[in-house]
């Protein structure tokens, strides 16, 4: 049922985010506990604007809670956190789109209600809405399945409701949780083919959490892995550029290959 | 068809027992009583119609203290429901004393409602909603506390305010259990109303029964009862089928 991912190739630009010059976020001295738990020694982390950050590390190491900590969910113990100018977390709700590890398409709406979500939520009458979320679902490769029930689709195309949601919020910063941990392995790299083009054609601000490491560097321009919790930095890595456009292509490159071989390295030193 | 034809098939094999035993005698002979108060199916069925119209008024009485008793507490549970499920403050407040509420017996309760209120309907009424109130109110509010906090998050980051949360969220996540409150409700409904006429009335299916069993008119009796369950059936089958056509996304 899942479109090829090179049959969406993108030409158009995708719905624009508030600014066209992009918002950088800037993590310093970032401390989070639960309580007594310690979830975030202390984080230092510049993405610049339109560039992508990678985030590895050991299962439960906190990199849910530093996407929410940047989203504006929850307020950081110690430090500060900057979505451009905004450090208040009403101003980083603003300015940050979420994409949650399960697609969480709410299963009464429709995918074209579900994708236009952010636009309802700000009073835009349902049938504009509609109309402005409808004209991405060809792009999505979902034409066709606009009044289709998330119960009806695929993984891979809820997967790809649920980034057409996260993008019809048109934020600068957008945080992604895993976001395709729960596809197959051939979807998750058609999905990551997809997702590249996707921001070569309309840049922003990116931090995409995941287990992958592979997907981290070709996705990221930069990759920081994390130690168990509580997280710190443990190593920051360069992706290689420039990457091949074709996923296939791009991993297999020796360069590509001695870095993530250097990653990998250093996420099970940080899993000890 | 299966599910239909075997509940169908023993039902008409009871009857058929039942239509043997009663027809012939020998049930009212094994319990040593007149045949008149041992009345056979078609014998009861031929009551049923030929008290029609008597039979139609009073269950119309009925239907209606049904029907507004459980209108009354749809609206109030899930009022209270919604407003205990945005305030704290009143979650604990009413939480416990709507709890306590269904330890008060109504049988007791109805003859004081009947002094108070007279023979009318408003007793009645009060009697059904009191005993509807409970299921709804406690089915909505644990449903619409069960939504999803990631959902929730992921529609803040979408700049969702707190009521539109509780209505794209909230209130379709509850509907289900709601609904299975609402089809409590209706099942009890008709004992309710039948408490409230029991206590005292002037009309209805309970006060007919009440009459009928004075008079000895027994199979007259056993057709009021008759349609008792079959407006106690239609409904819970009403809620059934509001509910297949409002959550169609199960």
């Amino acid at each position: 049922m899942a479109a090829k991912a090179k049959g969406f190739a993108v030409a158009e630009p995708l719905p624009a985010s508030t600014d066209a010059s992009g918002t950088s976020v800037s993590v310093r001295g970032l401390g989070h506990s639960y309580g007594d738990l310690r979830t975030i020694e202390r984080l230092d982390l510049d993405v610049p604007a339109h560039a992508a950050l990678g985030v590895v590390g050991p299962s439960g190491c906190g990199k849910s809670t530093l996407l929410e900590l940047i989203a504006g969910l929850q307020e950081p113990t110690r430090g500060e956190l900057l979505l451009g100018e905004a450090g208040d977390p009403a101003g980083r709700l603003s300015r940050c789109a979420f994409m949650p590890q399960r697609d969480l398409l709410l299963p009464w709406l429709s995918a074209i209600d579900n994708a236009a979500l952010a636009l309802r939520n700000r009073g835009v009458r349902r049938a504009a809405a509609r109309r402005e979320a409808g004209a991405l679902f060809e792009r999505f490769g979902l034409a066709g399945f606009e009044r289709a029930k998330p119960a009806e689709l695929s993984g891979g195309m809820r997967q790809r409701v649920a980034f057409l949601r996260t993008l019809v919020a048109g934020k600068p910063v957008l945080a992604l949780d895993e976001p395709f941990a729960s596809l197959d392995a051939i979807t998750r790299a058609e999905m990551q083919e997809w997702l590249a083009g996707a921001l070569r054609a309309d840049p922003r601000t990116v931090v995409l959490v995941t287990h992958d490491i592979e997907e981290a560097l070709y996705l990221c321009d930069r990759v920081v892995v994390l130690s168990a919790r509580p997280a710190k930095v443990v190593t920051e890595l360069a992706a290689p550029q420039p990457r091949a456009p074709e996923r296939d292509d791009a991993v297999t490159d020796p360069a590509f290959v001695a870095i993530r071989e250097q990653a990998m390295h250093a996420l099970r030193e940080a899993s000890r | 068809m299966r599910r239909w034809l075997l509940p169908i098939g023993l039902l008409a094999a009871l009857l058929g027992a039942w239509q043997i035993a009663a027809g012939s005698g020998a049930l009212a002979d094994l319990l040593g009583l007149e045949s008149f108060l041992v009345p056979s199916p078609a014998e009861i069925a031929s009551a049923l119609w030929d008290n029609r119209s008597l039979l139609t008024e009073n269950a119309w009485v009925t239907l209606r203290e049904m029907l507004l008793g459980f209108g009354c507490a749809l609206v109030l549970g899930v009022a209270f429901a919604l407003a205990m499920h945005l305030s704290t403050t009143l979650r604990d407040a009413f939480g416990p004393l709507i709890v306590a509420s269904q330890t008060i017996p109504i049988m007791v309760i109805a003859p004081i409602l009947i002094v108070w209120f007279g023979f009318g309907i408003g007793p009645k009424l009060a009697i059904v909603a009191l005993i509807c109130f409970f299921p709804i109110t406690v089915n909505a509010l644990a449903g619409l506390r069960s939504a999803d906090p990631e959902a929730i998050k992921m529609m803040r980051t979408l700049d969702a305010s707190r009521l539109q949360i509780l209505w794209r969220v909230d209130v379709p996540t509850a509907l289900p259990q709601t609904f299975s409150g609402a089809k409590i409700a209706a099942a009890i409904a008709p004992i309710g109303a039948i408490f409230g006429e029991l206590a005292g009335s002037d009309s209805g299916l309970a006060h007919l029964i009440v009459q009928d069993n004075a008079q000895l008119q027994i199979s007259r009796e056993f057709a009021t009862v008759v349609v008792l369950a079959a407006m106690a059936l239609a409904l819970t089958g009403l809620v059934a089928l509001a509910e297949r056509r409002i959550v169609t996304w199960r």
